[in-house]
């Protein structure tokens, strides 16, 4: 990363597969650069505190709250955005179990449970329980966020059995 | 949205870092190392704190390492939460990082932001403080390796410049058997009302513990007394209670008369979790 002129940085990123330079103050974090540089607002700021989890993209992989990451930070790493996903297991088990109501936070559950998948692809319904912790959906949609992701993982608890006799 | 500008900075070495803090000071640009930088950009949004400049340590190599070392196991204070509790090399320590702010935030969180922070549970520092772990800091004068015990009082206290390096602990102590609640208002993600580390070692019991006064610790006082068995554990719990460092925290977390109540419980569970082992 070089820095740019006396209040900017010139920093380079791989978002979604594609390199992408980027002209920032050191103090932006990733949030507004992804959604006001590039015009990615599939990441939503929600409480800009790492709270909520709205904002939650993959950097290198692994979730990460894109307000709590400055965009210098970033630099040469691969981030991934609800716009590089395109139809993925997540997204068509979201869709299938209607796990969302407004839908503000989806994308911030559908990459940390993307994030999920990279990390332990067979995730146990106790690291699933802890990991969706890190997001909130104020619409309480919690019981079909579940239910999508133990699908994800092929989880069969009483619910999803019983659930899926139903359909 | 930070409203405010600063410089940043990411040295690959620790003598990089030491300098350009010296002379960013020096330029009156009030210069903060930044690990995780969680804490700092969560201050900065609210204007809480001002830095001119900003040191990322992450780019420097032994800030980043993770490794049994002979007979000693070696934490960079770069390493993130999740990563530490990921490798477990350390139990109590992997119990504490898991109870710190949520899964994602751990993925950016790191130990030696957690332990040198502001905001005043700093969980991680109780499996370090009863381990007897040892701190790797670099300054002007070099580095220089010092007990926990001498550099963190209620907070890390560093000298202007300061960093920390690595934190290191004996293999001895990484498989002691151990007690670690943490008991919130509610839910599984927040600030704790109470929790309580412990730690047992030559059949003496340590513990520590965070959010029951404004600042985590370990007290040889109450150890003294949870390690009468000449008494029986009410009355130890009872006598404990009589020798916090300061007043109970009142917070928006839990009242203070609240927290004892949780405290005295909290305690007798990790008492009896220790001594039936």
């Amino acid at each position: 990363m070089s820095s740019f002129d006396a209040d900017h940085y010139r920093v380079e990123l791989q978002v979604n597969g594609e390199q992408q330079t980027v002209r920032v103050r050191a103090a932006e974090t990733l949030l507004y650069t992804l959604r006001d540089h590039l015009g990615l607002t599939g990441c939503k700021p929600g409480c800009n505190n790492g709270d909520c989890g709205a904002c939650t993209i993959l950097v290198d992989g692994q979730p990460m709250k894109s307000c709590l990451m400055l965009t210098v930070e970033a630099w040469g790493k691969q981030i991934t955005t609800i716009e590089g996903l395109a139809g993925s297991a997540v997204q068509r088990a979201f869709a299938q179990n209607q796990a969302f109501q407004c839908g503000y936070c989806t994308p911030g559950f559908i990459m940390n449970c993307e994030g999920l998948r990279h990390v332990h692809p067979q995730a146990d319904e106790e690291t699933v329980r802890i990991w969706l912790e890190s997001n909130i959906c104020r619409c309480t949609s919690y019981e079909e966020i579940h239910r999508a992701v133990k699908d994800v993982f092929a989880i069969n608890t009483d619910l999803n059995r019983n659930l899926n006799t139903d359909k | 949205m930070i409203p405010f500008d600063f410089e940043y900075f990411h040295p690959s070495t620790v003598q990089m870092a030491v300098d350009l803090f010296q002379n960013l000071q020096r330029q009156g640009k009030r210069p903060m190392y930044y690990a995780g930088g969680t804490e700092i950009i969560t201050f900065a949004r609210v204007n809480s704190i001002q830095p001119g400049a900003v040191i990322d340590l992450k780019s420097i190599p032994e800030c980043n390492v993770l490794a049994m070392q002979k007979d000693i196991l070696v934490i960079g204070a770069c390493v993130t939460l999740s990563a530490l509790s990921e490798a477990d090399p350390f139990p109590l320590l992997s119990a504490a990082a898991q109870g710190v702010a949520d899964q994602t935030s751990r993925n950016k969180i790191t130990l030696g932001g957690n332990i040198s922070g502001k905001i005043h549970y700093r969980e991680a520092v109780l499996p370090l403080l009863l381990a007897n772990s040892r701190m790797v800091i670099a300054g002007t004068q070099g580095i220089r390796v010092t007990s926990i015990h001498k550099v963190f009082n209620q907070q890390m206290r560093l000298t202007s410049g300061e960093f920390l390096v690595q934190v290191l602990i004996d293999r001895d102590d990484v498989s002691l058997p151990f007690a670690y609640f943490k008991k919130r208002e509610i839910g599984h993600v927040g600030y704790p009302l109470v929790t309580v580390a412990a730690l047992r070692k030559n059949d003496e019991m340590r513990t520590a513990f965070s959010g029951v006064c404004a600042f985590p610790f370990r007290s040889a006082a109450i150890e003294q007394v949870l390690n009468d068995s000449s008494l029986p554990i009410t009355a130890r719990i009872e006598r404990a209670t009589g020798k916090l460092p300061a007043s109970l925290l009142d917070n928006v977390e839990g009242s203070a008369a609240y927290r004892e109540f949780v405290l005295k419980q909290t305690m007798a569970d990790a008492v009896h979790r220790l001594e039936r082992r």
